[in-house]
């Protein structure tokens, strides 16, 4: 079903992306990621010594820091932070440095819709210019079931506040495997069909939910590749620096 | 108390209690294996649930309800407000969840709980995207007088499932609330009738009357481990196992909010599974 959307997109289709690591040079990792208008910074400092009272010392700790664009940090910053500090422990591997903590601080540059998702984006990419360990790279959308029950993709802040619901999905980042068929499986299906983090915002029904997450699969696809092409040039460029 | 010479033995030698504090995920991974929990619910169980309506006799409507330990008392105040010019017809609902340090060991006066505010966010966009409540009927005259209603949930006790508790007592204290008897006065202000005989004004609204719940929503929370997946969990639970899902469904099955902040991988027939 062809929808009409205000710039002109498919349903299906994203924002253009931009990414640049290394960015702020105190900071020992630095990222900024932009879809279309939405833009934001993260910056990562660590591994620091010792963790915070109530965690676990036999892991490392991750703090986040979130900053809106403007007014005080209330109960949305919060919730945000929650959100990003789970997504990133099951992401990072903990038990290389323990008793450690790693701060992430991410500013909200613009707000024009999928928020979360792109700071979960700039925060991955901090953690690889820092060097933090990692399984595996987030890779998160946003996806939004209009009322007549279509899924677009990669909301702007117009749509999203238009639209019946909208979920955010993060996924593992698709493998290119150098070993054969059958290595990474989770239950029998390969890894990159597994979700990392949904959060979603008004009703929806169960297979609308669903038909989310085959979307949102397929898109986090293109972001891997996207984000793949961008670190080996990144990687190259500072080969060739050095 | 034997000396740890390997891991396997220390089961036999330590006691109980001191393994289930040294070793959280292995004491669990014991009665994992033969399908049951430490306190005898099988996994798929959900502890038992009580809800006292009008707890608080002070308020327009209140609620006490208790998942297994967990409890959570919420009490709904309402007041008059011009509605905003946007939404003209329109009342309020502000929700607010307290972690006081009665609660849990965790949280300390002075330092409010991490998770306070997360679930006050979480239960206020449950409630209001839920479509539960007609902002349409609280409304008192259009343009000049809507109702506000102060939500406060106060938990007190944590012990696991906390949003679901929230959910549970806050839809519970809607179900009791009476909205109170007002009349227009000659300044043209909203005031409480005292009694029905007193006033020679007209009420603005004939009695008290409750309010109308369509589609209510009800949550689970669940933890997972490994391919396991425990229904309910309790704080023990929820510390050990990093991996948490809620469901919220409301009463025509449509799927109000799935929240799962990061953990591990969870693959698509897992998904379908909780669901």
């Amino acid at each position: 079903m062809e929808v009409d959307r205000e710039d002109g997109r498919s349903q299906n289709q994203l924002r253009p992306l931009a990414c640049s690591r290394n960015i702020l040079h105190r900071a020992h990792g630095s990222a900024s990621w932009s879809q279309g208008d939405t833009k934001v910074l993260a910056a990562v400092y660590g591994p620091k010594a010792g963790t915070k009272k109530n965690e676990n010392p036999e892991k490392a700790c991750i703090e986040v820091i979130w900053k809106p664009k403007t007014g005080q940090i209330g109960k949305p910053e919060k919730e945000y932070e929650m959100i990003l500090k789970r997504t990133l422990e099951s992401v990072c591997i903990l038990t290389v440095n323990p008793n450690t903590t790693t701060s992430i601080i991410v500013q909200v540059v613009n707000d024009d819709g999928a928020l979360l998702p792109s700071a979960i984006n700039a925060a991955c990419m901090a953690l690889v210019d820092a060097g933090i360990p990692m399984k595996h790279l987030a890779v998160a959308v946003c996806c939004c079931v209009a009322k007549s029950g279509y899924v677009i993709l990669d909301p702007t802040k117009l749509e999203e506040q238009k639209m019946k619901a909208f979920a955010y999905l993060v996924f593992p980042n698709s493998v290119h495997s150098v070993l054969p068929e059958g290595s990474l499986r989770v239950e029998g299906e390969p890894i990159e069909n597994g979700i990392i983090t949904s959060v979603t915002h008004g009703i929806m029904s169960v297979d609308d939910y669903f038909y989310c997450l085959e979307r949102g699969r397929a898109a986090s696809v293109k972001l891997s590749d996207f984000l793949r092409r961008n670190l080996q040039q990144q990687s190259t460029d500072s080969s060739k620096a050095g | 108390m034997g000396l740890p010479n390997a891991s396997g033995d220390l089961s036999t030698e330590v006691e109980v209690d001191a393994f289930r504090r040294l070793f959280p995920l292995r004491f669990y991974e014991k009665h994992l294996l033969e399908s049951i929990r430490p306190d005898a619910r099988p996994l798929g169980r959900a502890r038992e649930t009580t809800i006292a309506l009008g707890a608080v006799a002070s308020a327009n409507g209140s609620a006490l309800a208790k998942i297994g330990s967990t409890t959570m008392l919420a009490a709904i105040k309402m007041e008059v407000m011009t509605p905003s010019l946007e939404t003209p017809d329109e009342g309020c609902i502000a929700i607010d969840f307290h972690m006081p340090p009665i609660c849990s060991p965790i949280v300390r006066p002075g330092r409010p709980a991490e998770a306070a505010p997360v679930v006050a966010k979480q239960l206020s966009d449950t409630i209001l995207s839920s479509g539960m409540i007609n902002l349409k009927e609280l409304s008192l005259v259009s343009g000049k007088a809507a109702w506000m209603a102060y939500l406060d949930i106060y938990c007190l006790d944590a012990d696991g499932a906390l949003f679901d508790t929230a959910l549970l007592s806050a839809v519970a204290a809607f179900s009791h609330l009476e909205i109170p008897v007002v009349s227009l006065n000659d300044d043209g202000k909203i005031v409480l009738s005292e009694e029905q005989g007193l006033s020679d004004r007209e009420p603005v609204n004939k009695e008290k009357r409750k309010i109308n719940l369509s589609s209510v929503p009800f949550s689970l929370t669940c933890v997972l481990h490994k391919n396991y997946i425990l229904a309910d969990p309790t704080a023990e639970e929820e510390s050990i196992m990093d991996t948490i899902v809620t469901v919220v469904l409301d009463s025509s099955s449509q799927l109000v909010s799935l929240q799962k902040p990061g953990g591990t991988v969870l693959a698509y027939t897992s998904a379908i599974q909780v669901s």
